[in-house]
């Protein structure tokens, strides 16, 4: 990416969602069955999207490509632990519109729901990932250590998809596509759904890049400070 | 990599042996947590023997817990792992043999549970016995799943604390798919979805632990 596509990827995130919200909230009309409470979709599923697939996707792809020693750079580590805050960010997003969907749907703020509660599995897989980074003091442990976790929570995610087939429960089913792959909204409704998807996913790369600039900038602060203290000793040592 | 295997099970099962800490701690607090479930429910039975798999279920968890952190202990003894890694063993055997034997060890504990959950929790007995081999590959699934995280955080000073954070929610599949399954023998219901979950995490996290366990204990 170029620089000023670098420079452009904030404001055009905050366009499009701004655009996002003004077409779902004033331009679409109310759902026949749901009414203004079918205007969270165009905020829940690409929410969604981007916390349980495109953050996690970007952070699980570079954990392998870390583990695999070819490969093997601190900028992987780095994108793997941005993308995994930002994940996290957007999965406590998913739940909060869930169960604001949910308690005039369900009655309940909180349903025993397979996806609901496979999404805050995943939600407590993600702190567990910024624990156990945490925890580490040794940049190369904390890395691999990292890269293995996020390896192992990519099991889970399968887990997710199918939990709906397989737990049966009450989670509204698809709501984009039907069980033949043809879209089950259209017009303007159709256009805003994706829209809020190209929105949100501009906005995890804009986050991502902005949290991996500020990675880079604490390492380099950290070696600074590490070359000072190490002058500074060298400094107290007297001149024999 | 199976006599690598081997050799670390035999000698994490004799270490437990002499040291009866499952005996003597892991299995008296596994009885008393069963006993509090039973309590929890409140005095009327009615609704004790449906709980009765589900409780169960938590219970192994929790104990699973204990004996991953004593697992890996007797790993961060002075020297060991040094040890074993100038001894140049296969990383893929130390971790099947370290699964194999917490296997073993929990497979032990449930047994004394199962029996612990027909008494208390009045869970149909002859059914139960039927359900034996779904919960066995459950309870392996766990010991799998529990060596790797095991090994995620050992050697921390906050691996108590982090073990939990870690495996709870990797083992939140596992414990549903095995409390279904106990269920279904039980009360009646789908098996077949349950038992292929089950496979499925017992094939990824098998494979996941012999490719990347060494990648774990290289640092």
């Amino acid at each position: 990416m170029n620089e000023l596509g670098r420079r452009a990827l904030g404001p055009l995130s905050l366009i499009l969602l701004v655009s996002t919200f003004w077409l779902g909230y004033f331009v679409t009309p109310p759902d026949q069955v749901q009414g203004d409470l079918a205007r969270l979709l165009y905020i829940h599923p690409a929410v969604a999207w981007v916390a349980l697939y495109v953050s996690f996707g970007t952070a699980a792809i570079a954990s392998a490509m870390y583990l695999w020693p070819r490969t093997r750079s601190e900028s992987l580590d780095r994108i793997a632990h941005s993308a995994m805050e930002v994940s996290v960010f957007f999965i406590a997003i998913t739940l909060i519109t869930g169960s604001i969907w949910g308690r005039p749907t369900w009655g309940v703020w909180w349903a025993w729901d397979a996806r609901l509660t496979s999404s805050a599995i995943f939600g407590v897989f993600g702190l567990g990932y910024l624990a156990l980074r945490r925890a580490n003091e040794d940049r190369e442990i904390r890395a691999r250590r990292s890269a293995v976790f996020c390896i192992l929570t990519a099991i889970n995610v399968p887990i997710i998809h199918f939990s709906v087939i397989w737990w049966k429960t009450l989670h509204q089913g698809a709501s984009v596509f039907t069980s033949n792959r043809t879209l089950k909204v259209h017009g303007s409704m159709a256009f805003t759904l994706l829209l809020s998807f190209v929105a949100f996913t501009l906005t995890f790369f804009w986050f991502l890049r902005t949290r991996y600039r500020i990675e880079v900038a604490k390492d380099r602060q950290g070696h600074q400070k590490l070359v000072a203290s190490i002058e500074q000793r060298r400094n107290e040592v007297p001149a024999t | 990599m199976i006599h690598v295997a081997a050799l670390v099970a035999r000698k994490d099962l004799r270490i437990e042996l002499r040291s009866r800490v499952l005996a003597w701690q892991v299995l008296p607090f596994g009885v008393m947590a069963l006993l509090l479930c039973g309590l929890a429910l409140g005095p009327n039975p009615a609704g004790r023997s449906h709980a009765g798999p589900g409780l169960f279920y938590i219970v192994v968890t929790l104990m699973a817990l204990l004996m991953i952190n004593r697992s890996q202990a007797i790993e961060s003894s002075r020297g060991t792992k040094d040890s074993v890694a100038t001894l140049g063993l296969d990383p893929a055997g130390v971790f099947l043999g370290k699964a194999a034997a917490l296997t073993v060890e929990m497979w032990l504990a449930s047994a004394v549970l199962l029996t612990g959950t027909v008494l208390f929790l009045h869970v149909d007995q002859a059914r139960t016995l039927v359900a034996i081999p779904s919960i066995a590959a459950s309870v392996a699934a766990l010991s799998l799943a529990g060596t790797l995280y095991g090994a995620l955080t050992s050697s921390q000073n906050s691996s108590l604390t982090l073990l939990p954070v870690l495996a709870l929610p990797a083992f939140a599949p596992l414990l549903i798919a095995g409390e279904r399954a106990y269920s279904a023998v039980v009360y009646g219901g789908e098996l077949k979805v349950w038992w292929s979950l089950l496979v499925i995490s017992l094939i990824a996290y098998s494979s996941v632990g012999v490719l990347l366990y060494g990648v774990m204990e290289e640092s």
